[in-house]
């Protein structure tokens, strides 16, 4: 496993700086880091290196596209990408539509709450922690999913991995943004 | 505001496996419509989904990186400078009330009243909605009181309701319940009184059906 140099606080930064200033070193920064890893993962799900490389291209435009509907109190940077590298593998690899669930936006005057921001970052990296430390066969069992290799009825449920902090971090903002909605 | 409460009413939820593979991306198409609605509606689990994509992000963070092209930074920029303009958060949906959650708006081209039922027997209507082939997702439309034929299945089943609600084996299905029926499952699921029970019903393989006639057409008597 990769030791992580920098902090999933620190993307958040960066991104916040590309949705307001349109900062292309802090994209050039997020870039250096995360088109590689997008690359990769596109390769692991079955795109030939041509295909990886246009695809992560795209994602990282719509990472920069997309900025101002990134939401740290609900994921980390890593996660959002994840979700965009995701779609982007199931329109050009599966060649299939894929249905999101209707958006719950906070307001346009809405400022992240900083604390909820960073405790959500943490867990994140909790997270990242936890799935390194698996047992080698589970961890190849998740990645293996993730991947695109296993169909939901090969998906064990139980993962070994502490959700249930993420879950119920996530389960307050949305019930802090219904809370706004009303 | 009705959409607040809803997300309240909900006792049958997705299964595990499920949001996972909606996480993953590995979900036929039209499971994953059926997740989509559902969570469209239920913050439990949008709150489970969002902690399944969060692995994702930990799939990712971890994955050994592979080199970019050389001048893959510029192409970007010229991608970025190719493409429209940033679109703007969607606001209008949110103080309607529609039957409908968003997604599955997307596939009928609209609300209930946009829906091309075709008659299945007797009062009982479908509609199937286009996805890809791998399995197939489709509306019904059950008269309330009325019997669905008890069947098995060979794959797995998703029932979510939109509208009124059914009664089986399992328990009682209100808007925004889903249930998953498998391999081991043979239920009869009966339609309640009250509104008229429009479903989204989601198959990776074709129903197995125990009666030798369906008896679709049977109005079910004193629930
Ligand atoms: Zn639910
Ligand atoms: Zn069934």
């Amino acid at each position: 496993m990769n030791e992580r140099k920098t902090s999933d606080a620190r993307w958040v930064r960066l991104v916040e700086r590309v949705r307001s200033e349109k900062d292309q070193s802090a994209f050039a920064e997020l870039f250096g880091h995360f088109a590689p890893r997008v690359k990769a993962f596109l390769m692991k799900s079955g795109a030939d290196e041509a295909l990886a490389e246009e695809c992560a291209q795209e994602v990282m435009a719509t990472v920069w596209n997309k900025a101002q509907l990134f939401d740290p109190e609900r994921a980390s940077v890593a996660t959002w990408v994840f979700t965009i590298a995701r779609n982007r593998r199931i329109d050009a690899l599966r060649k299939q539509r894929r249905p999101e669930p209707e958006d719950l936006p906070w307001g346009p005057e809405h400022e992240p709450d900083q604390s909820e921001t960073i405790a959500l970052q943490q867990e994140s990296e909790q997270l990242g922690k936890a799935l390194a430390a698996l047992p080698e066969n589970q961890r190849v069992l998740i990645e293996r999913a993730y991947f695109g290799e296993l169909s939901h009825s090969e998906i064990a449920a139980e993962t070994g991995l502490p959700l249930g902090t993420i879950k119920s971090r996530i389960r307050l903002a949305l019930e802090r943004l219904r809370h706004e909605m009303k | 505001m009705k959409k607040m409460l809803m997300t309240t009413t909900i006792k049958h939820h997705l299964t595990d496996d499920l949001l996972m593979g909606y996480a993953a991306g590995t979900l036929p198409e039209a499971f994953s419509l059926v997740v989509a609605t559902h969570v469209s509606l239920c913050d439990e689990c949008r709150a489970r989904l969002a902690g399944y994509e969060a692995v994702g992000g930990a799939v990712l963070e971890e994955a050994p990186d592979c080199a970019m092209a050389e001048d893959s930074f510029a192409a970007t920029m010229r991608l970025i400078a190719e493409m429209p303009a940033d679109e703007r958060i969607e606001t209008d949906g949110a103080a309607v009330d529609h039957l409908f959650p968003k997604p599955l708006r997307d596939y009928v081209g609209g609300d209930v009243e946009a829906v091309h039922w075709k008659s299945v027997a007797g009062k009982v209507r479908q509609a199937v909605l286009p996805t890809s082939r791998d399995a197939s997702v489709r509306l019904l439309y059950i008269p309330a009181g009325m019997a669905m034929p008890d069947h098995g299945h060979k794959g797995t089943e998703l029932t979510m309701v939109l509208q009124g609600a059914f009664q089986d084996e399992d328990g009682l299905f209100a808007r925004g319940d889903v249930e998953v029926a498998d391999e081991e499952m043979e239920h009869t699921p009966v339609a309640a009184p009250g509104p008229d029970c429009i479903c989204l019903v989601a198959t990776d393989a074709p129903l197995k059906f125990s009666g030798f006639l369906p008896r679709i057409a049977q109005p079910f008597i004193g629930i």
